[in-house]
């Protein structure tokens, strides 16, 4: 399972291409490329398998071809980040 | 302190202690036009390295409320230059209130351009150059962003001109005030230059954002677009209090990046670069 930060943990600004993320538990500034912002929105209302973040962001954002290897890629590099935990 | 003085730049009061009487007067000479704060809210010590070297081979250590451990000594020749860096170094360190980029900027019809970059990318020298062509001088170290309205509070210390810069701005603005020409200093040829009147006596009055730019002295004349999120990066890089802001600076960061045109300009000499602000600036 994967947690991200409730919808009350953190701040999206769009900035041209990129967003601008604060992580308030973390007091800390990210600057994230799509799809970041989508699976932190996706899993700010709960916890979810990563099947089920695919289809969400496919549903969600009309994905064409959904790729569940660099979707993982992505996940990982925000578990890295510490902005999403495996639960 | 055996000397004293205080003064108040835009919304920050200091007040500068000193074992020599040099270059309190010296400030006091050159901060002439500006009022005495009501408050100090941030202390500066020029002290001896030790006792003896008030006298001998004259030492000065850069002390006040907030301190760099690791900051070297200066002549007591530099003894403006060492005032003016603790005043900096405390501003840096300590201030809070506003969102602190290292920049310049001049205001014109209540709009200002930013100039931001390292130091060498022409800052001071333009900002110079555009309040000696009309513009309102507002600071050439410290743009203060006011976290809530998002305006840009003058800070118009001295101008600290370097090396090429001193005899060009000598050369344009005779009429001008300037302290003692310092050589030798770790960043060469130093003077400072008095900001004029208008700038001191409109120190209290904010302007708007209006125009970004990232200057680079010395090479042929280019301009580029600068992108939301690459000045959010930049800025970030030339802000000393944005970690320390939290949210709030993100707000005040963010706003501007995204209501603020940005550009990144290249120019070979202070004509071309003050022609190139210019000319972005009409176009706005």
């Amino acid at each position: 399972m994967l947690r991200g930060p409730g919808e009350a943990a953190f701040v999206l600004r769009p900035l041209g291409a990129l967003t601008a993320l604060y992580h308030r538990p973390s007091a800390t500034t990210h600057l994230l490329a799509p799809p970041a912002p989508e699976i932190l929105r996706a899993l700010a209302g709960g916890e979810m398998t990563e099947a089920a973040l695919l289809a969400a962001l496919a549903r969600d954002y009309d994905l064409a071809d959904p790729d569940p290897a660099a979707l993982a890629a992505r996940v990982e590099e925000l578990v890295a980040a510490g902005l999403v935990e495996r639960a | 302190m055996r000397h004293a003085t205080s003064r108040r730049i835009g919304p920050i009061g200091f007040r500068i202690g000193s074992d020599w009487r040099a270059p309190v007067a010296l400030l006091d000479a050159l901060y002439a036009d500006y009022p005495v704060p009501t408050v100090a809210d941030a202390t500066v010590r020029l002290t001896a390295t030790r006792p003896w070297r008030r006298r001998v081979r004259p030492a000065i250590a850069l002390g006040g409320d907030l301190m760099l451990p690791d900051a070297a000594p200066l002549p007591l020749e530099h003894g403006l230059l060492a005032a003016e860096m603790a005043m900096n170094l405390q501003v840096a360190l300590g201030h809070r209130r506003h969102l602190l980029l290292h920049a310049a900027a001049a205001e014109r019809d209540g709009r200002c351009v930013i100039l931001t970059g390292e130091s060498g990318a022409g800052k001071s020298t333009l900002s110079a150059l555009l309040m000696a062509a009309g513009w309102r001088f507002l600071g050439d170290e410290f743009v203060l962003i006011d976290l809530a309205s998002g305006m840009a509070r003058p800070f118009p210390r001295l101008v600290s001109l370097k090396n090429e810069s001193v005899a060009e701005l000598a050369r344009r603005m005779p009429g001008a005030r300037f302290g003692p020409v310092l050589q030798g200093t770790p960043k060469g040829t130093i003077r400072h230059l008095v900001p004029d009147a208008r700038a001191v006596a409109a120190m209290d009055v904010p302007a708007t954002p209006a125009l970004l730019l990232f200057p680079r002295f010395g090479a042929a004349r280019a301009v580029r677009r600068v992108d939301e999120g690459e000045a959010f990066v930049r800025l970030t890089q030339a802000s000393t209090n944005y970690a320390l802001l939290g949210e709030a600076g993100f707000d005040a960061l963010t706003r501007l990046v995204t209501r603020v045109p940005a550009r990144a300009i290249d120019y070979a000499d202070s004509d071309e670069g003050v022609t190139l602000v210019e000319d972005l600036w009409c176009a706005l």
